[in-house]
């Protein structure tokens, strides 16, 4: 096996395996050395050396690993949600999304770290410890998909699953300097994901680059009569393949940009450089209004508890996952098992939509989250009357050193300020990494209509092709 | 307030009824009753982590068809919420149900309105493990998960009940009605029809309500009847001696007859009801609307008027017979057997006495009375060839051996004596003859002095004179 596998990405890797040029029982054991060797603390669960029967070389995927968020549930693999309170718990079933992987032909590589219950922004709140960035192993990879985005930067694996809900997805990708796509609310099957909050969950790929995102995303949309939330995408996922923007008008929305934001100076250089080239490649920049972005993290703080304070009611001691003795009553077990089972953040958030909900208080706080997400969705409808597409950088900044935020969770609520406004409307949207601010990706965020991933992908590819990012440093640095 | 105040009893009732479906309201376990515990569960109603509930169609046919047999609008749109609380059969923690907008709006049944019907799911069952049985004194509770998410259709009336006796009625009624048209067994004992009362008090003639309070689980008419007689007697207690009555849920024990609380208003839980993110709001279209019309069968209420109409049968009869499916087949069963001679009236008066016989819950359909032979014997005393004594003399010979009754009258020399029949005459003389002092008084005026002289006739003739020959015959003798 030459070591020249690892520069593949995974559509290529698919293609020399269906070559005959590459064996994926070797391709596998060259990313399990990888992963088992893992320093960033990226995966929570390694997969054992595969049989040779194990890989399907004449399906799509054709054997080509694949790093699984933890918290998709996959049959008999632990499956923790990076939560204390379902340490060592292995579902009886796989989560769609991952059994379609696995049918198109993908090898579950290993399951990866996240933020617990996939609530944070820099994987610092996982029971399992932080995961590390691999440009910078001082530095958080972002979350709450960090783990996948961390283990696909370092090269690890060759790509990944995660899972956005206000940026989850995104974030992480432009913190490590890769390719993360949020799709269209209900285009994939949330069936088998462990809920964070679940009008605004969705499962999506981290890649090296967009023609991965768009493979790996290809064989994940689909209705599912298992998730009455899916859809049927309305036209097949195609492999990007456009050489430039001409003719694309691309709105770049003042409100997501102003002070608010806390936009670094490194951050903003990048994504005006990035502009640029869009306009080379014959696009036409223009302003766009969001009047009611600005309040969108609110909102988003609002439902995304609301809808986790009930989600995460189930985990009561009673049938799975931990449970801690009470006083021989049932109250003492579930306050003591809830209690010693989830982390800081996680009960921040089931107290915040616990108050949020409750009688009195309801129609002051769910109501209005309410009411500003339909504005915040109007607001996309009509501004996409006007643009094909709206770009912002993705995170406000580069990558943070470990503990910088962590004891200020409004400052952390903060990183997803660009990316919240596309979950509460439901559409996709994907990050790629437009370059380094002092040795540190920078990620750059376009968002267009719901079902519109084929131009989304055909802009990012074309981007990305002019942009022409190396984010080899840090799959060199994975070894360390 | 003082002793002198009359009150007049409010009572509305919150009855849940489990679907007879195939399958559970959103997952795919069979329905189920006494098996083994635990043997109808899957990841679904487990509650396990990633899973989704998916709607039963069948559920919401049998609950379009509730609505349209109590008359009820049907929404075209509505919501399942989530109802939030914890306890161990309740694996998600919170309960998919509806809540502001139902799929059944206002309607009627009979002089009862009904507020609303709405589709839920059934919680798991709690065992205690102990020598009584109840929660307070069991070693350990263990919980049995066949039940959980069994389709439950929630019917909640009016407060248009004003007896205890008309709520036990009126529910009989519901069940009848929801037993014609087959969407459950509605079996008090085995849980499948489960009521609860909502009882307040207010002064005759007020308009005002007074606070209530809610009476729970009466598993049976006969508790109902009990349960809601006892709280009518406590609030009356209450009231009368000058104190307030508190809103509270209540239990009601029917072996020792009391009532005692299981929490009050204050102890009330904050459900923190709020839109299930998991399912699309549901729609109704005209075809669901249409498919459950059409296998909608005659209503019993339809059925009392048609007897009532077009059989010119008292009101109260027709209710009778209509208001249990099984009666009213039998009725009109023998009313065909009778053919075209078959007076209806004659026939359903002796209905009753058939009841009384085979026992007031048995169904005569599976009585050794055949529809024919009932329709036979009626036909019999309308023509007077056996008289009322004879012929319920007929019929309890019918009911302990079946047979043709003509034959049993012939048999055993039942046959009513001729009027004409000079014989009877002179036993009338006979009977004169014996009792003067009685013939005087009747003689005198006092019609009530005949009795002494039927009672001797019918002894002589074994009973087989028709009374009202015999009296007509006395007056005769006796020149009135």
């Amino acid at each position: 096996m030459s070591a020249d596998a690892l520069d593949l990405t995974a559509a290529a890797a698919a293609a020399a395996v269906k070559a005959g040029e590459l064996d994926p029982g070797e391709l596998h054991e060259l990313y399990r050395g990888r992963a088992a060797a893992d320093q960033l603390n990226a995966f929570s669960w390694v997969a054992p050396e595969a049989a040779a029967d194990d890989f399907n070389r004449d399906a799509p995927l054709a054997g080509v690993p694949l790093g699984v968020k933890d918290l998709f549930c996959t049959e008999g693999v632990p499956t923790q949600s990076g939560s204390k309170i379902l340490e060592g718990y292995r579902p009886p079933y796989t989560a769609t999304v991952v059994e379609k992987l696995f049918e198109a032909g993908a090898t579950l590589l290993g399951k990866t770290n996240q933020d617990e219950f996939a609530m944070g922004s820099s994987n610092e709140n996982c029971a399992f410890g932080p995961v590390l960035n691999p440009w910078d192993s001082t530095r958080v990879p972002g979350g709450s998909s960090g783990g996948s985005a961390a283990a696909v930067a370092g090269g690890l694996v060759p790509w990944a699953l995660g899972t956005d809900t206000g940026g989850s997805i995104r974030q992480p990708a432009a913190f490590c300097g890769i390719v993360g796509l949020k799709p269209t609310y209900g285009s994939c099957s949330r069936y088998g994901m462990i809920a964070f909050a679940s009008s605004l969950d969705q499962a999506g790929p981290l890649t090296r680059d967009v023609t991965d995102s768009a493979l790996l995303f290809s064989h994940m949309v689909g209705q599912d009569v298992n998730d009455s939330t899916s859809l049927a995408f309305p036209e097949q996922i195609r492999l990007p393949t456009a050489r430039d923007l001409s003719g694309i008008r691309i709105g770049v929305p003042e409100e997501l940009l102003g002070a608010e934001g806390g936009i670094d100076p490194g951050v903003r250089e990048s994504f005006e450089a990035t502009l640029e080239l869009a306009r080379k490649l014959g696009a036409t920049v223009m302003p766009c209004r969001l009047p009611h972005a600005p309040h969108a993290l609110s909102a988003y703080y609002i439902i995304a508890p609301a809808e986790a304070s009930a989600n995460l009611a189930r985990f009561d001691g009673v049938r799975y996952g931990l449970r801690v003795d009470g006083d021989g009553d049932l109250t003492s077990m579930y306050s003591r098992t809830r209690a010693a089972g989830f982390g800081p953040e996680v009960k921040r958030r089931i107290m915040l939509g616990t108050y949020a909900l409750s009688s009195g208080y309801y129609d002051a706080y769910y109501g209005t989250a309410q009411r500003v997400r339909t504005k915040i969705a109007d607001d996309f409808k009509t501004a996409f009357a006007d643009v094909d597409f709206i770009v912002t950088p993705t995170a406000p900044s580069t990558a943070f050193e470990l503990g910088a935020k962590s004891a200020d969770p409004l400052a952390m609520y903060l990183n997803d300020f660009c990316t919240v406004p596309m979950s509460l409307a439901g559409i996709p949207a994907i990050s790629i990494p437009s370059g380094l601010s002092e040795g540190l990706p920078v990620g750059f965020q376009l968002a267009g209509p719901a079902f519109s991933e084929n131009r989304l992908l055909e802009a990012a590819f074309a981007l990305e092709s002019a942009i022409g990012f190396d984010g080899s440093a840090a799959r060199s640095g994975g070894e360390k | 307030m003082s002793a002198e105040v009359e009150y007049e009893p409010v009572i509305g009732l919150e009855i849940h009824v489990q679907l007879k479906t195939r399958t559970k309201m959103f997952c795919c376990c069979a329905l189920s009753f006494g098996d083994e515990p635990n043997v109808h569960t899957c990841p679904r109603c487990l509650g396990l982590p990633g899973t989704l509930p998916v709607v039963n169609a069948q559920a919401v046919h049998y609950g379009i068809m509730i609505g349209l047999a109590l008359g009820c609008e049907i929404a075209p749109r509505s919501q399942f919420h989530r109802k939030n609380y914890f306890y161990p059969d309740l694996p998600k923690g919170y309960q998919i149900s509806q809540y502001d907008v139902p799929i059944c709006g206002p309607g009627r049944l009979a002089d009862v309105r009904i507020h609303r019907v709405h589709l839920e799911e059934d919680a798991a069952k709690l065992v205690h493990v102990g020598e009584s049985g109840r929660i307070h004194s069991a070693d350990r509770s263990v919980v049995d998960f066949n039940r959980g998410g069994t389709p439950l259709a929630e019917i909640v009336t009016e407060p248009d009940l004003h007896s205890a006796d008309d709520a036990r009625e009126w529910l009989i009624l519901l069940r009848t009605t929801l037993r014609a048209i087959g969407v459950s067994d509605v079996n008090m004992e085995e849980g499948s029809l489960r009521c609860d009362a909502n009882v307040s008090l207010r002064p005759k003639g007020s308009t005002t309500l007074g606070t209530k309070t809610e009476l729970k689980n009466m598993n049976s008419f006969r508790f109902l009847a009990q349960g809601v007689k006892a709280e009518i007697e406590r609030q009356t207690k209450l009231l009368r001696s000058g104190e307030e009555v508190s809103q509270e849920t209540l239990h009601f024990d029917p072996a020792s007859g009391r009532i005692t609380s299981l929490r009050s208003k204050e102890e009330a839980h904050d459900y923190r009801y709020f839109p299930e993110p998991d399912l699309v709001p549901l729609v109704v279209d005209d075809a669901m609307l249409e498919a459950a019309r059409a296998e909608l069968p005659e209503l019993p209420s339809a059925r009392a008027e048609r007897f009532e109409e077009t059989l010119g049968l008292p009101r109260d009869r027709a209710r009778d017979l209509a208001f249990r499916t099984e009666l009213g087949d039998f009725f009109e069963a023998a009313l065909a057997a009778g053919g075209a001679d078959a007076d209806p009236i004659a026939v359903a008066n002796w209905i009753p006495a058939l009841v009384e016989r085979i026992g007031s819950d048995a169904d005569p359909a599976s009585s050794k009375v055949s529809p024919g032979a009932l329709a036979g014997l009626a036909g019999m005393v309308a023509a007077k060839s056996v008289n009322q004594t004879a012929a319920r003399e007929v019929l309890t010979m019918l009911v302990a051996s079946g047979g043709d009754p003509a034959q049993i009258v012939e048999r055993e020399g039942l046959g009513a004596i001729d009027a004409q029949d000079s014989g009877l005459a002179e036993v009338v003389a006979a009977a004169i003859a014996a009792d003067p002092g009685a013939a005087d008084k009747v003689r005198g005026g006092n019609m009530k002095a005949t009795g002494p002289l039927v009672g001797y006739v019918m002894r002589e003739t074994k009973g087989r004179a028709d009374g009202g020959e015999i009296t007509r015959l006395i007056r005769e003798q006796l020149g009135l």
